[in-house]
């Protein structure tokens, strides 16, 4: 063997542990957030009212908040417009990753091909917008710090990456294919020898490791918010709200 | 500190009745303090005397403590993406243009401490993750600006995750009260309570007093003897109204009086608890449950069938959490809790006052209606007061959408911030619904809050807004035909 095929098998394993390592940190820290803030009791009923007053109508005001944002789209119609798009769009993008992933392909996801493109695109102008109404409005230039940068910036790098590798310098989508499918099967295979697809890639690790510890616990933390998931309590004879680590007082 | 030499509060006016997000001025407010504890209200409410010395220990203790208890705390720490949509909705930062009123800058306070001491991020590289100590330069701004927010829940509103600012500020003045540092007003409020029953340290005999001036009153304006029964025993009703009621805004009682009288109902209010405001939610959990006990003390000792609660926002949210804090309630009758505004619509929607209410006795006002903070966005008392208003007055109109109902503003003065040495946060944070009444030309602004009946009139009086300001049930009182 020459030096460049021991260094590239090298560079191989290194690259299949760090996807274990980053793979095995998102889903443990995941699951750690998440079952802390589900075993984390909420003393005292706080939900902001006017509120459901059923539990079907608070897990439905959740389920609305998910898709429609619609707090915010109160708030402030110009931001919700970007943020929205932002999240349809990642949301689409990661959906059309099932390509990726699965064999055979589900059939939605091949009919998407002709629009991915304009996903693409598209996710990445709404994270420019949301970069520029940082930096612009004098309000939201104050409050954000160097995480919120860093996320937006990750998430751009992945995006324009992702672009460039799908529809420029082509990666030979059987080698990832084959590449992803040995990691998920537990008999990983080298990874495709693409300089870009391995910036991708390696950005979406670095995503997967930072993600726990991060502000974008947002996505999901939102279930756990209890001025949402509550619903407004009648208390009827019988049945009260229990605060578990409640004590006496004279 | 910066210096800041301009005065706190902004006159730029408003449109249409709205007031638009005003240019930053960074520290605007950092001078506007409230007042210290003094020793002995602290040690009357079982906090350290003063200021302890290892409080930086203490706090962050208690700040794990109640990570570990408040699953609020605990997830709003962590999913803020500092978007930006609260940044112009909090009335204190509209009316002084100090960004640290931002509610997500005022959360911040919190997150950059959490982040120092209960992320990894934070603590092994705390520049990068914007995660700061809690040093002696910062518990100042949790004292400042952790007394400029009123808990009114607006931020949460228009929050996509619903952080709720309120829970944050009653966690961070929870760990500042740990370790001794709180406000002279705010404690020594829950120290009156425990030595005379109410917040304004009425005692108990000058409530009787007044009780029986009011009967005299009444006899003399109406003929009849109104009765305003003090520590009834067996009374159907116990009336928990804010002691304010029967101080500063009579007109409220008497028209609890008039109501009560009219429906032939035995009711009474009990100087053991006469006091339905509750200063606890605005400092910690043991002097909020300790304050909301006596309710229903007083309620079993006068073997009383149910209670009402009286026209009192933040009494109303501690009403919500009764059964939680002092419950099970199942000796009284349900509903529970139970407000006068809910029992004034189910009887008039039953009739028993049909032919009774003479509307045109309030054609001189034009009334509005101001929906305080607690009882729109934390007690679902929306629809109630404005059914008693409609059928009790002919000139109701409402103010600009964005200023009503869930997007109510606060008074400027809710939150335990009712204190002169901060008056320019008060009447800032007043601004914007001087200038929503300022728009529709009311002359009667009507609330179901002891705290904004209070602050709003000095509020309309420093904005120049003519409104004679009074309770729901007041109007209510005024239409009674007795």
């Amino acid at each position: 063997m020459d030096s460049a095929t021991v260094i590239w098998n090298l560079a191989s394993l290194f690259i299949i542990g760090l996807s274990y390592f980053a793979g095995f940190t998102f889903i443990i820290g995941l699951l750690v957030k998440f079952i802390g803030y589900m075993r984390t009791p909420m003393p005292l009923p706080g939900v902001t009212t006017p509120a459901p007053t059923s539990e079907s109508g608070a897990v439905g005001r959740v389920i609305g908040d998910l898709l429609i944002f619609p707090n915010l789209f109160k708030a402030d119609k110009v931001l919700w417009t970007g943020a929205w798009i932002f999240h349809v769009c990642l949301g689409a993008i990661l959906f059309r990753h099932l390509r990726y992933f699965t064999y055979p392909v589900p059939r939605l996801v091949l009919y998407m091909e002709p629009v991915a493109l304009f996903f693409g695109y598209l996710f990445g102008a709404a994270a420019l917008f949301l970069l520029w109404r940082r930096l612009a409005l004098p309000r939201s230039l104050y409050i954000s710090n160097l995480p919120d940068y860093f996320a937006l910036a990750l998430l751009g790098g992945i995006a324009g990456s992702g672009i460039l590798v799908s529809y420029w310098a082509k990666v030979y989508l059987v080698d990832v294919k084959a590449f992803i499918l040995g990691l998920l099967t537990l008999h990983p295979v080298a990874p495709p020898q693409h300089w870009l697809f391995l910036l991708h890639y390696g950005l979406v690790l670095a995503l997967l490791l930072y993600f726990p510890f991060s502000k974008l616990l947002h996505a999901g933390g939102l279930i756990f918010s209890p001025s949402r998931n509550q619903p407004y309590q009648i208390q009827k004879k019988g049945k009260r709200y229990v605060n578990p680590w409640d004590y006496p007082v004279r | 500190m910066a210096k800041f030499d301009e005065t706190p509060i902004l006159k730029d006016p408003a449109h249409n009745g709205i007031l638009s997000a005003p240019n930053l001025r960074e520290h605007a407010t950092a001078e506007v303090h409230c007042w210290p504890s003094k020793a002995k209200d602290m040690l009357a409410i079982d906090l350290p005397a003063e200021r302890v010395p290892d409080w930086q220990e203490k706090m962050i203790a208690k700040f794990g403590e109640l990570l570990d208890k408040n699953s609020a705390l605990r997830v709003y720490m962590d999913i803020c993406v500092r978007c930006g949509a609260c940044t112009d909705k909090c009335q204190f930062f509209l009316g002084t243009g100090d960004p640290q009123n931002f509610p997500v800058a005022r959360a911040e306070l919190m997150r950059k401490v959490y982040r120092r001491y209960f992320t990894p991020g934070g603590r092994m590289f705390p520049q990068l993750n914007d995660a700061e100590d809690l040093d002696e330069a910062m518990l100042q701004k949790w004292y400042t600006y952790f007394y400029q927010c009123s808990e009114c829940r607006r931020c949460s509103v228009f929050c996509p995750y619903g952080i709720d600012t309120a829970e944050i500020t009653m966690a961070a003045r929870e760990i500042m009260a740990s370790a001794g540092v709180a406000t002279k007003y705010v404690t020594e409020v829950v120290a009156k309570v425990y030595e005379t029953g109410n917040n304004l340290g009425i005692p108990p005999l000058a409530w009787i007093d007044n009780c029986e001036f009011l009967e005299d009153e009444m006899e003399e304006e109406t003929g009849q003897r109104i009765l305003f029964p003090v520590d009834d025993y067996g009374a159907d009703i116990l009336l928990v109204p804010p002691s304010a009621d029967n101080f500063a805004n009579v007109d409220t009682m008497i028209g609890y009086g008039k109501l009560f009288h009219t429906l032939g109902i035995r009711w009474t209010t009990s100087t053991y608890c006469d006091e339905g405001g509750n200063f606890g939610l605005f400092l910690n959990y043991y002097n909020l449950k300790k304050v909301n006990k006596r309710i229903i003390d007083a309620a079993r000792m006068l073997n009383v069938k149910t209670i009402i609660w009286g026209e009192c926002g933040h009494a109303w949210r501690g009403a919500i959490l009764t059964p939680t804090l002092n419950g099970p309630m199942d000796m009284f009758d349900p509903p529970y809790p139970y407000h006068i505004s809910q029992y004034i619509v189910k009887i008039l929607r039953s009739g028993a006052l049909d032919g009774k209410i003479d509307k045109s006795a309030n054609d001189h006002y034009r009334v509005t209606y101001h929906d305080p903070c607690n009882t729109a966005r934390a007690g679902q008392l929306l629809d109630e007061p404005r059914e008693i208003l409609r059928a009790c007055a002919n000139n109701f109109v409402e103010m600009p959408a964005d200023t009503i109902r869930e997007k109510t503003y606060c008074c400027g003065g809710g939150g335990g911030l009712l204190s002169d040495e901060i008056m320019p946060i008060r009447m800032a944070g007043g601004k914007p619904r001087a200038m929503a009444v300022k728009h529709v030309e009311a002359n009667y602004l009507a609330t179901i809050c002891a705290i904004c009946k209070a602050q709003l009139p000095e509020v309309m009086k420093y904005w120049d807004v003519p409104t004679e300001v009074g309770g729901v049930i007041q109007l209510l009182g005024n239409a009674l035909k007795i």
